[in-house]
């Protein structure tokens, strides 16, 4: 075969993502190697995390060095994450299926493209900018209305906040699989008698319910790891399990923002290690979820083949 | 007339029912519509409100101390953290899409696509504290422009390839053929025929990386840090301040002072990023790039 360097260049400049990827995991792995045989598998079931004594000496656990009394569980940061993104998706879909079918059906299409664009304008908007907004404008409306307590910091807020921000990803991913509907399904649910509504609900609906999934789980993905916008409004409790709505919350993403300082002057480098071994297990859930979301997906263009 | 008269009297009770819930649906649409758009609407007017209030000369002269004074440092830094970043980026971003779109039709084609996507499905967070580890700790750089500009640089060069990918492919094969036909080599073909027929989609791409790396928070606190000064020059080994920075932290701040610094320096980066996203949406609309 001939050698051709233009192609050999691009390939190795493409062959850079694979290996960003690759060394993310490798060095997180590496890393977090003492780390995974120091707090062993009850790590994921415990609920005190606690860096131990860092002024003392440290002692050594069976070949390990740790600060004295250094005990890493993180059980109620996975129990925060599951909680405010589990209650983002709940908040989330009803909102953007009812955003999306308004949209591809309801709105004259003038302003439709203008709408349209508002809602993915959503998306984009940085995730500082949803905290900053979630603790001046939500967090009072909360804390005045809602919370027994008088505080708004906490897991609903988080959870609102996370909703309003993954709302556009399942929106605009239901709205243009609502789109692509073929006109005739509509039209014979038109001519059976069926009221617009119940064209939408009854006959198209459930032409794109593969898709609208895999933007659920999508979003999903990007709730579990988002991190800004929840360590501002979720009053960053830790050792304590989520009770109520207003329980302050960590999530895995946010802890790890939230413990740099301290992780810092642990001499023994433990609570650096740990935090990796956290940040791979939320690598790990968001791989897996965003791996479903694209099998879901790739499944779910049969609406489109059907129009052929 | 009559025929629409007798219709209605002959409406049963379920059909009453049917009719009554089509117009409750609807409702339920319309408000959910507008219960996804009002937050966006409030945050901007709130952030344009604050902002614009807290805008003053002295914002772009002068450098923080504390949670006092100016922002120039952190705009300087926001500037040359993401310029660095699209220096790295650009270049692999736009050569992996090359790729990619014109000789990635085969099996390795498609595992780096998958490769791609899982990489920007990955939390920013976790990239950060990858960052962190070999940069910060392994290469002992400490917060440094380097290690910010590459950690940024690695999120947005998948974004970049799938889009430059995209958007080459939209190119119709015959001008392919054409080029070559008339002798031209493989790079000849791609930067003097695909790209330039492909180049606003490369743009768009470029322009949404840029505007991800302005906006972004996470990955920063890990390996820029944050610094009262500006920019001295150094690579390594001098922590850098950025715009979201302030943000985060100078809102939790109790006095006003601070607050007016956290909401103009959200302005800005605010600005920034719906400036782009909406140039490039009314540019290039809905032609599935974004």
């Amino acid at each position: 075969m001939k050698f051709r360097p233009f192609r050999v260049s691009v390939l190795l400049l493409s062959l850079l993502i694979p290996a960003a990827l690759v060394a993310v995991v490798f060095f997180l792995v590496a890393y977090s190697g003492q780390a995974i045989l120091f707090n062993g598998l009850h790590f994921m079931t415990q609920i005190s995390w606690n860096l131990g004594d860092l002024y003392s000496d440290p002692v050594t656990v069976s070949g390990i060095s740790v600060p004295p009394g250094a005990n890493y569980g993180i059980l109620v940061f996975i129990a925060g994450t599951l909680a405010s993104s589990g209650l983002a998706i709940l908040i989330a879909v009803p909102l953007s299926v009812g955003a999306a079918i308004f949209l591809a059906e309801a709105v004259p299409h003038r302003i439709r493209p203008a709408l349209s664009m508002l809602v993915e304008l959503v998306a984009v908007v940085p995730s500082v900018v949803f905290g900053l907004w979630g603790i001046t404008v939500l967090i009072p409306l909360i804390g005045r209305y809602l919370s027994p307590s008088g505080n708004g910091y906490g897991l609903l807020a988080a959870s609102v906040v996370l909703a309003l921000m993954i709302t556009p990803i399942i929106a605009s991913t239901l709205y243009d699989a609502l789109l692509q509907v073929p006109k005739e399904n509509r039209e014979s649910a038109f001519a059976l008698g069926a009221t617009h509504f119940e064209v939408v609900a009854k006959a198209m609906l459930p032409m794109v319910r593969t898709t609208l999934i895999g933007g659920i789980v999508l979003a999903l993905g990007r709730a579990l790891g988002e991190t800004m916008a929840v360590l501002m409004v979720s009053g960053g409790g830790i050792n304590i399990l989520p009770t109520s709505l207003f329980s302050p919350i960590s999530t895995i993403a946010s802890f790890i923002v939230s413990q740099l300082d301290s992780a810092e002057s642990d001499p023994t480098n433990m609570s650096v290690r740990t935090l990796s071994e956290i940040a791979l297990v939320l690598f790990l859930i968001t791989l897996a979820v965003n791996a479903t979301a694209k099998l879901l997906s790739s499944g779910a263009l049969n609406v489109r083949k059907r129009q052929s | 007339m009559s025929a629409s008269a007798s219709l209605k009297v002959a409406r049963s009770a379920q059909e009453l029912r049917r009719l009554t819930i089509s117009k409750l649906g609807w409702v339920a649409c319309g408000l959910a519509l507008a219960l996804v758009i009002a937050p966006l609407v409030d945050i901007v007017g709130v952030v344009t409100v604050h902002g614009v209030a807290a805008l003053s000369g002295k914002l772009f002269t002068q450098t923080t101390s504390g949670t006092a004074n100016g922002l120039l440092n952190a705009i300087e830094g926001t500037f040359i953290i993401t310029l660095f970043a699209m220096l790295i980026a650009v270049p692999i971003g736009i050569g992996a899409g090359i790729h990619l779109s014109e000789y990635g039709k085969n099996r390795l084609g498609g595992v780096i696509r998958f490769l791609s996507d899982v990489l920007t499905g990955t939390p920013s967070i976790v990239l950060g504290y990858f960052a962190y580890i070999v940069f910060i700790i392994g290469f002992g750089w400490g917060f440094s422009l380097a290690a910010a500009a590459i950690t940024i640089a690695i999120l947005i060069v998948p974004y970049l390839a799938r889009i430059t990918e995209l958007a080459l492919q939209q190119v119709p094969n015959p001008m392919r053929e054409a080029a070559y036909a008339l002798g031209a080599k493989d790079h000849t073909v791609v930067f003097k025929v695909v790209l330039p027929a492909a180049s606003a989609g490369v743009i768009t791409g470029a322009l949404l990386g840029l505007a991800i790396s302005v906006g972004e928070t996470a990955p920063l606190i890990y390996t820029a840090g944050w610094s009262d000064f500006t920019w001295d020059g150094r690579f390594t080994h001098a922590p850098v301040a950025y715009l979201t920075y302030v943000i985060w932290t100078f809102i939790d701040q109790p006095d006003a002072h601070s607050h007016a610094l956290a909401y103009a320096a959200a302005f800005l980066v605010m600005l920034v990023v719906l400036a782009i996203n909406i140039a490039v949406r009314l540019v290039v609309r809905r032609t599935r790039l974004v």
